[in-house]
This record gives structure tokens, sequence and C-alpha cells, in this order.
């Protein structure tokens, strides 16, 4: 099993983030990982994009030209990477600020509306981890308590409060998911 | 029989292969006698640069690396920020390694306030290749690259790098000297030793300007090359203290 | 051994601070540098020394002067910075002075891009400097590597008294992927008498210098290194097969296009193709002979060589075969990547299917 995925949107979404929780969380539980960032004048505000596989078996190259799964956090993230992803690959679309359905047929397409669920529960700033929690309960590749080990880790001291509504947050993604 | 006078310790028996008339011999032996006095021999480490003073290396008796041209002030930089407390370290150049090649690594080690001592000579030409044009070469002086005498509309005017250096924060101690008679001749000794004093107490870069002569490739007998040095370099190049701001403890 | 998530420039940083590393010299150029601002943060915490030099020629030579005091010390850049850091690579063979290199590849020539490349090739195996000089070079294919080698060519240049490069590219710099802190063979390390740390007035000076006027001590000071070089090429040479033995296409290539190859290889079998890898670890000393014996089974009927520049390593898989194969190239130069596809497809025409 390998999953393929591009996550892509402005510099400043998190994208990054989105990526690298992944990939923690996938060597964590112990798969093979990479993360690959775009990495350029496109971080200082335009689009960026990273690719992370997750794999049961050694991973030759870190480079995703074709995505299982697709990430999209803005429009021209949609219209850039829609037509290379897998024939039966999954969508993640921030309908939020992308306007506009995914035209293919032969994928799935899941919408999140990130940012006003963020709003939601009061901080605009979780809604990257509302995408990552519609990711996980589509793929159920990873499992949501990896996550959680990782943002008790992450976040102490006066920042422990944040846990639970990354854990919040993540949930909310969830149910997005049909 | 009492010796009334001999060679400093900081010198090695090397025979130096400096022309007659030349200045590096007089101020190799005033730094090594100061390093001497100082008592500091075994703990300094020495930069040799590119030009006629490359073999500085073979004459001082402590420690010594060689450096690619104009690099002296990286390459002391290397040392002196891995070398323990207490360790001293200068930078022997000429004005072609240390005023044209080299400039960037003087200047950014004084802006870092680099705790080295810099001996640079000055002799408005460049010696090893044969007498080409310096960037301390003076208006009119007729160089192999030079023929029909420096002008200032082609070449600018001659770099003077104590005035400059004495711009940075971080060089602490700047004084332009000769060694033309023994007046300037202990004048150019107490500075170099105010210069690694100053070191030794952590104030910064200290820099120390020679005017020097040069007769092969001024084409003088010395004594008129020090008469020439007189007469045109000091008034371009006046002696003094240019940077004074860091008291010696 | 628990894995942590490392990206290739920090854990090239922190593989030097655990190798003993407390002193580095660099210059900020993408895509390395994660390399000088990990070592900002962390070689003051262990009492050591960063110094954002004023430029690559600058930095390389306060590398020189470090070294020659006898400290462990190393520099990082990436392309363009490493072609301005050749004058103080050839001072530093010259003069014998160990540190260690790194080049985080990007696309050239000139200011070229920052995505990745292999274009510094002959650079870094030829070297770009003056005079007859070698620096070993470890082409890393992945982060754990990246991590390894750094470590190991601190051994590698406290062994020989000569600096060693770690040849990247801005994929392994960027990309984050697991990585073990296990140790590394543990080697002999030879004391540092010539080190210039002050006579203390207990020996006669040493002289860290590449200068030797006359012709005969110049000469001879050649054929010492060359006795050394011809030591590294012996004791130092490194190199994988994957899936080589009975292989009908032998792909030759190293660092992040080695990946490449390996995916193609998973195409090439799906289509009944049985493909295998020979990849240098070492890009100098190069595996001539290794590569030799491998390409020379009867099942070989093509060596692919695959890179990330248009044809330079492939000079060295000509010198290893002496012609007892045939040869062909896939390459692509100024920050692209070929595919698998397309790297499987060379393999196919290159044996006629």
């Amino acid at each position: 099993m390998t999953n393929d995925i591009i996550i892509s949107g402005f510099g400043g979404q998190g994208v990054m983030a989105i990526g690298k929780t992944l990939t923690e969380a996938g060597m964590k539980e112990g798969k093979e990982v990479s993360w690959l960032p775009s990495y350029g004048p496109e971080m200082r505000g335009g689009t960026a994009n990273c690719s992370v596989v997750l794999s049961d078996e050694l991973i030759v190259s870190p480079i995703v030209l074709e995505p299982s799964e697709l990430i999209a956090m803005n429009l021209p993230s949609l219209i850039k990477f829609e037509p290379t992803v897998k024939k039966g690959g999954t969508i993640f679309v921030n309908s939020s600020v992308v306007d506009q359905k995914v035209t293919r047929t032969d994928v799935r397409a899941v919408y999140v509306d990130c940012i006003k669920i963020a709003e939601e529960l009061g901080n605009s700033k979780v809604a990257n981890m509302v995408m990552l929690g519609a990711y996980i309960e589509a793929m159920k590749n990873l499992s949501t308590d990896t996550i959680k080990e990782m943002l008790v880790h992450m976040f102490t001291g006066p920042k422990a409060k944040l846990v639970d509504l990354n854990i919040e947050a993540l949930k909310r993604g969830a149910a997005c998911v049909k | 029989m009492a010796i009334v006078y001999q060679k400093s310790k900081g010198l090695t028996d090397k025979e130096l292969h400096y022309c007659p008339g030349c200045t590096h011999g007089i101020v190799h032996k005033l730094v090594a006698e100061t390093l001497e006095e100082l008592g500091i021999i075994g703990t300094t480490i020495g930069v040799a640069p590119v030009g006629c003073s490359v073999f500085a290396y073979d004459y001082f008796s402590c420690d010594m690396h060689g450096a690619a041209h104009g690099r002296a002030p990286a390459v002391a930089t290397g040392i002196k920020r891995v070398s323990p407390p207490g360790t001293t370290v200068f930078t022997y150049q000429g004005d072609g390694d240390l005023a044209a090649i080299g400039t960037a690594e003087i200047v950014q080690a004084a802006m870092r306030g680099e705790k080295i001592t810099v001996i640079f000579i000055n002799n408005a030409i460049y010696g090893m290749t044969g007498g080409q044009m310096a960037p301390t070469t003076l208006i009119g002086q007729k160089t192999t690259t030079s023929p029909l005498g420096r002008t200032k509309e082609h070449a600018g005017m001659p770099i003077k790098m104590c005035e400059l250096l004495s711009t940075l924060d971080g060089c602490v101690y700047a004084e332009r000297v000769c060694v033309t008679d023994i007046p300037n001749l202990n004048k150019a000794k107490k500075a170099i030793r105010k210069a690694f004093e100053l070191q030794q107490q952590n104030a910064g870069l200290t820099f120390v300007e020679v005017l020097a002569a040069c007769p092969t490739n001024w084409g003088k007998p010395p004594i008129k090359a020090v008469e020439w040095l007189k007469e045109n370099m000091i008034p371009y190049y006046p002696l003094g203290v240019y940077k004074d701001s860091a008291e010696v403890k | 051994m628990e894995k942590e998530l490392w990206k290739g420039n920090e854990a090239i940083a922190e593989a030097a601070i655990r190798a003993g590393c407390k002193y580095f010299f660099g210059y900020p150029i993408t895509p390395q540098t994660e390399v000088p601002e990990y070592l900002s943060l962390h070689l003051p915490e262990i009492g050591g020394c960063f110094l954002q030099a004023e430029s690559e020629v600058a930095a390389i030579n306060m590398v020189y002067g470090a070294g020659g005091c006898g400290v462990r010390v190393m520099t990082s850049s990436s392309s363009p910075g490493i072609s301005l850091k050749q004058e103080g690579i050839t001072y530093l063979c010259g003069s014998e002075v160990p540190c260690v290199i790194i080049n985080v590849m990007r696309g050239g020539p000139g200011l070229g891009t920052i995505q990745p490349a292999q274009g510094d090739y002959y650079q870094a195996t030829r070297g770009g400097g003056n005079g007859d000089y070698r620096t070993p070079v470890l082409a890393p294919a992945n982060v754990q590597e990246a991590a390894d080698f750094v470590r190991m060519a601190f051994d590698i240049a406290d062994i020989y008294r000569n600096p060693v490069m770690v040849l990247a590219d801005g994929m392994i710099g960027q990309m984050m992927e697991a990585v073990e802190w296990h140790d590394i063979e543990k080697r002999e390390l030879p004391a540092k008498p010539w080190a210039t740390t002050g006579t203390q007035g207990k020996r006669e000076h040493n002289v860290i210098n590449s200068l030797y006027i006359q012709p005969e001590p110049c000469a001879e000071h050649n054929e010492k290194l060359e006795k050394k070089y011809k030591l590294i090429e012996e004791k130092e040479t490194r190199y994988e097969e994957i899936d080589a033995e009975g292989c009908e296409v032998l792909f030759t290539a190293y660092g992040t296009t080695s990946r490449v190859c390996r995916a193609a290889m998973k195409l090439l079998a799906d289509e009944g193709i049985k493909a295998g890898l020979f990849r240098p670890i070492t890009v100098w000393p190069f595996p001539y002979a290794q590569l030799k014996k491998a390409a020379a089974q009867n099942s070989v009927k093509a060596v692919v060589v695959a890179e990330l520049s248009l044809g330079q390593m492939i000079d060295d898989v000509k010198i290893a075969l002496e012609g007892s194969k045939p040869i062909s190239f896939i390459g692509k130069a100024g920050g692209l990547v070929p595919t698998p596809r397309e790297v499987a497809d060379a393999a196919k025409k290159a044996i006629g299917r």
C-alpha cells in the first residue's frame, strides 16, 4: 500500500505543515515515508506544494508525478494538479477558497469548508488541521490517535490548551467526509 | 664577551630572500622582537600572504600558515575563532594582497572586529610579480602596467587603507608608520607593540600600515628610494594614528 | 533505534555536530541554507563557532585556517558557491588540511536554477581548482545516507589529511525522511602533530602551506600526494549493487538519480525486463573495476547511465567498461528530473525492445 500525496496551496496556508504531520505520523506507524517540498521564490507568497509518500515498502523516489491523493488548498492548485491525479484517486478541496468543483468523474472529490469550520472553532489557524482530519477519515491509512499523540508532544506548557482545539479541528474535518 | 645585540628569537635562522634596501626585513624584525618581548612566540600563529613576503612563514619562528592571495584575514579569522583564548594571530600582507584582491577580506574582518593584528606593507607597487601598478600606486608613478604613469582618469586615486578601515567600529587601532630612519623606526615598533597588546586585550582588529621602499621595482638605489618615499608617499599617505578607540591596560 | 524525521540539510548539519565538528564557516545560498541556519543556532550551544563569512571565498579560507589548527571544521554551499570555493579547496589539498565540504547541487551553468541537479560532477571528481589534487567525494541517495556520510567524511578527512566532499543535490537537501542516528563504523584516527596550535616553546614551528617554490621539492610533494590518492582509491572506494545479478539492463547512477532508476526498474519488471542498478557511492574514487565486473555478466546487454546532467559521469563509465559493453545515456540538466517512465524507455531503447 502506497499513498502518493500532493498538498498544495498559498504560502501561509500550512500546506508544508499538513505534509510534515502526515509524514511524521506515517513514520510513527512504521511506514516508509518521504516529504519533498517545492522550494524557491514561490515560498514567498505564491503557490507552494509538497509531495508526501507513505508506503509499506521502500520508497524508491520521493517525487510524486501522479498523486493518489491531492489536497488543493487553493484554486491554482486544483487547476494545476487535478489532471495529474491517478484514476480512482481522491481530491480534497478547500471549498472555503475554491469556488469550483472537481470536473473529473474518475476520481473521488471531498469538499472541506476549512476556514469556516476553523473560524467556528475560534481560530482560523487550524484550517489545515480540519483538512488533515478529512484526509485521515477518508483514507483511513493513519490513526488519529497517532496525530493526537504528536499534538500532545508538540503543544506543551502554556500551549497545551491548543491540543483540544486541534483535536476538535480534526473531528470537524472528519465529519465533512461522506 | 657580553652580547649586546642578537637576532630575535621570533625569527628562524632561514636566510631572508629580500632585495637590498627592501623594508620587509626591518618590519619582520620589529614584529619578531615584539612577539619575543611580549613572551608570546609560543602562542602566536601568523599568516603569510602572497607577494614578496610570501615566504614569511619560513622566517617567523611561531606557527605559520601560508594563505591564498588576499585571503589572510579570512584564514586568520578561522585560526582565531578555533584557537584557545590567549592565542595571538597576525597577518602580514602587502598592498596588492590587502588593498586589491583581498579588500573584501580585510574590510569584513575589520567590520567583525576580529581579534587579530594586521601588518600592512604599503610600497605602492607589486613587488613579487615585477613592478606592476598597485591600488596604492601614486598618481604619475610609472610601473610596468602604468608605463606612462598612473592617472586618476584611468585608475582612480590611490586607496588609503588606514583612513578607510578607521571608519569601521571593529577596527580599534589604525596607525600609519614608516621605517626610513631611527625615530620613525622606533615609532613603528611602538605601534606594532601596541597593536599586539590591544589584541591581547581582545579589543578588536588592530592595523599597522608601514610605508615601505621597493628599490628594485621603483628602479632606484636604496637611499634614493627612501628619499622618494619621504618626498612622494608621505604627503599622500600622512603618517600618524588614524584610530585609537581602545586603551592599552 | 528510534526513527526521527529529518530534513536533509538539517540532518547534514546535525551529523557534523555528532561527528565532533564544532566549527562552521559558510555563506547563504539556496538550496543548502538550512545547514548554516541550523548550525548558527546549535554550534554556540556546544561552545563552538558558527560564522557567516562575507563570501564563499572567505568561508573556505576560514576553513583552511581552522582546519590547519587541527579542529574538525565544515563548510557547505551549493553549486555557484562551490565554484567560488575552488581556490580554497586546492590550497586545502596542497597543504593537506582536513575538512568537510558539502555541495547541495543546483542547476547551472552560472546562476542557473535552485532546483536539483548533478552538473558539478566534473568539478567534484576532477577538481575545479588548479593543480593535481583529488578530494574523496561521497554521494548520498537519501537523508539517512547524508547523515551517515557526513560523519564518515570527517573520519576520511582526518585519516588522509585531505578535504572530503559530500555531494548531495537540492532534492536530498530539501526533502524529509526518517533517520536513525545509529553508530557508524569506528575508525582509528591519527594524531595531528602538524597542527598550528602554538609552539609553546616546545617544538619547531609548524607551517601550513602549499608553496614549494623549487620544482624538485614541489614534484616530490606531488608524488607524495599521488601515493595518498592511490591509497584512498584502494581503501575508500564504495558502491552498491541492487538486483544487478543476472540483469539485462544495468543502470549506473548516483544520488537522487539512482532513486529514479530504481523506480524505472519496477516499471521494467512489470514488462518482464530484468534491470539492475550499479550505484557509485564514492564518485571519486570511482568504482571502475567493480562496475566493469558487474557489466561483464553475459546477461547484461546494455549499461544505461542516468544523470541530472548531460553526460558527465558517463566518462567514468566509459573508462570503467573499456568498450566492453554498449553504453547509452538518459539525463536532464537545469533542475528537471527525468521521470521513471523516461528512464525505463531509455533502457528499452538501449536493448532494442
